[in-house]
């Protein structure tokens, strides 16, 4: 079996706009689940509401798309009446750490055993570019039309903070890291949350003069430093540009899980 | 037995095990018996962080086939709707008890109230059908909870329960049966499209983890269960099903009794108002005074309504302000006459008395 196997062929093309991230976050996801031999009858993946919760439609396994920012609660219901399904929920920036923020604390708090991977393009990019709660301060949207006052989520801190047992960053442009770490989030008892920083050209980069994809990519590719290093830089006094995003793994621990198969 | 502890014995009897909720008053005593009891069964009890969750919880667990309840009241229904909507949409098979308190918002938490039953009808947004009971002792409780699973797997339909604080927390003796009839869902034939509705318009459950690849999803979709949200033909179709798989039933849904069907003065009662009026026609002896008292309030079995062949007017107590009496008045001629109460008091049998020699 190939990754490419577990794709739903008759939902195809997908409707992401050209450029989009997400559809190598989904390509590294298929490839982690095949490379771990997971089964398709015995695999859900749920979702929420917005450009990263369409994934779960392409799936050929069994699929919930739920209500906006609601994917982890459906999630919870899913794992814990039926521990032996492997569950995945693909949420993004505005469905997980605005609208569903609450469930987002309160799932990494219990520990369930999920795999949460969250698309974070920084922007609400189905409903056209408004700002996020992970929109960088000063980036513009249409609703932040002289640049973002507010300070954005760090959602990896978040995670790690409430209790997840296993938390990794990667970007799309981190293609082999990112499958890499999504696995190990899958292999991890409890939950784990995998963020990923994906390129929105069409609603994020257009307006803040990363136009094209190739431009957003080299963005990630080098404004982004192991945490480990960061943190290194940190402890000797050095000082740490404010638009270096921390990535690696954050976490990998062994706290009570809930949902785990018996 | 208190009637939220004969809720959840009836939700355990029926073989609900999974219980996701969030405590409120009136309606806590389900959920803490639900914790004490689930654990040992083999059943799941979470708590969870809000009644959207809640709501969320038990419509994934019931796609894998499990029956699941929630419990709440006003300020936890209210949330509850833009999940129920998603349960009806997705043809979700669940049960949500209202154990009723006065409103708007926190209101009265701890007196009875029937102020929910339009919400329960129209609460989510968009075009819909859903079967609502209303059980008016707690042996009733008991056996409408039952009830209530069964009606929500064969129609795959979210069920509510609309009890309120007076039949929660009123203490009766019940009868406990050796076994409750249990109806389980129709399993969806290999080879069907997931959404493909039988010739009774409901379509076989498609059980997560059989091998189905079912997607589920909110949008608009075709029999397939792929999204398909811009083609007018296919939603007008999809929500008409889903309306008309209930509404086209509602004589074999509708759960009701009848008292002297020749009376010209009629009384329609459903939940706690329905005791008062037995009160009052059993202590006036009369047969001019008839009574029909609904366990089902939605759909709306308006031909009991024409059972009364002589009635003249249609009194309705309602502990709200007159929610089911304008339903009614849709479906008769004579006048209907509502007796609102609201503050938490159940209708006394002398104020109906009174309100009789008024009217005569």
């Amino acid at each position: 079996m190939s990754y490419q196997d577990w794709f739903r062929q008759d939902r195809l093309p997908h409707i992401y706009c050209s450029g989009c991230g997400n559809g190598t976050v989904i390509n590294c996801t298929l490839m982690a689940v095949d490379e771990l031999g997971w089964k398709e009858e015995e695999t859900v993946f749920v979702s929420g509401i917005g450009c990263s919760s369409r994934a779960s439609g392409y799936i050929v396994t069994d699929s919930l798309h739920t209500t906006h920012g609601r994917a982890l609660p459906f999630a919870t219901g899913v794992k814990l009446s039926n521990p032996d399904l492997n569950v995945v929920v693909f949420t993004g920036d505005g469905d997980l750490a605005a609208i569903g923020g609450n469930h987002f604390i309160h799932a990494c708090r219990r520990n369930i055993d999920l795999t949460v991977i969250c698309m974070n393009n920084q922007i609400y990019g189905m409903t056209g570019g408004q700002g996020s709660p992970t929109t960088p301060a000063g980036a513009l949207s249409t609703t932040t039309p002289y640049g973002s006052s507010e300070p954005a989520f760090d959602l990896s801190e978040l995670a790690v903070a409430a209790g997840a047992n296993f938390v990794a960053r990667w970007t799309s442009y981190h293609v082999k890291e990112l499958t890499r770490a999504i696995g190990a989030g899958m292999r991890t008892p409890g939950l784990s949350f995998i963020e990923t920083m994906t390129q929105c050209p069409t609603n994020y980069g257009r307006r803040n003069k990363l136009r094209q994809v190739t431009d957003q990519v080299e963005f990630m590719k080098n404004h982004t430093a192991l945490r480990q290093k960061l943190d290194r830089m940190r402890e000797s006094g050095q000082k740490v540009p404010t638009d270096i995003i921390a990535i690696g793994e954050f976490v990998r621990r062994d706290r009570p899980a809930m949902g785990v198969r018996r | 037995m208190q009637g939220n502890i004969a809720c959840a014995e009836g939700a355990i009897a029926a073989g609900c095990r999974f219980f996701g909720g969030y405590p409120i008053t009136p309606s806590t005593e389900i959920a803490e018996h639900m914790a004490a009891k689930l654990p040992r069964i083999d059943g799941v009890f979470i708590q969870m962080e809000d009644e959207l969750a809640s709501m969320a919880s038990i419509i994934g667990a019931s796609w894998t086939g499990m029956r699941s309840m929630t419990a709440t009241s006003g300020p936890g229904f209210s949330l509850m709707m833009e999940n129920i909507g998603f349960a009806v949409m997705t043809e979700t098979p669940c049960v949500v008890v209202n154990i009723q308190r006065g409103g708007p918002s926190t209101g009265q938490p701890t007196m009875g109230a029937q102020g929910d039953m339009m919400q329960c009808r129209f609460g989510s947004h968009g075009d819909y059908s859903v079967i609502a009971l209303s059980p008016a002792s707690v042996q009733e409780m008991y056996e409408l909870t039952v009830k209530a699973f069964n009606l929500a797997d064969e129609f795959r339909v979210p069920v509510f329960l609309m009890s309120d604080e007076i039949v929660g927390h009123m203490r009766e003796r019940i009868d406990i049966p050796d076994q409750v009839p249990i109806i389980p869902r129709k399993p969806l034939q290999k080879g069907t499209l997931p959404f493909h509705p039988d010739a009774d318009l409901v379509p076989g459950f498609p059980q997560f983890g059989e091998g189905y690849g079912v997607h589920v999803t909110g949008l608009t979709h075709d029999e397939r269960g792929y999204p398909c949200a811009t083609s007018p033909g296919l939603h007008e179709n999809l929500v008409m099903r889903l309306v008309n798989k209930i509404e086209s039933a509602r004589d074999r849904i509708a759960d009701y009794s009848i008292t002297n069907p020749e009376a010209e003065t009629v009384f329609v009662t459903y939940g706690p108002p329905a005791r008062s009026v037995e009160q009052v026609v059993r202590d006036l002896g009369r047969d001019d005074i008839g009574h029909l008292r609904l366990r089902v309030v939605w759909p709306f079995p308006e031909s009991a309504l024409k059972l009364f062949a002589s009635a003249k007017q249609f009194l309705v107590p309602e502990m709200n302000m007159g929610q089911v009496a304008r339903e009614i008045e849709r479906h008769v001629d004579q006048p209907v006459i509502p007796i609102p109460k609201l503050g938490g008091n159940l209708h006394s049998p002398d104020e109906l008395k009174a309100r009789l020699e008024v009217l005569h």
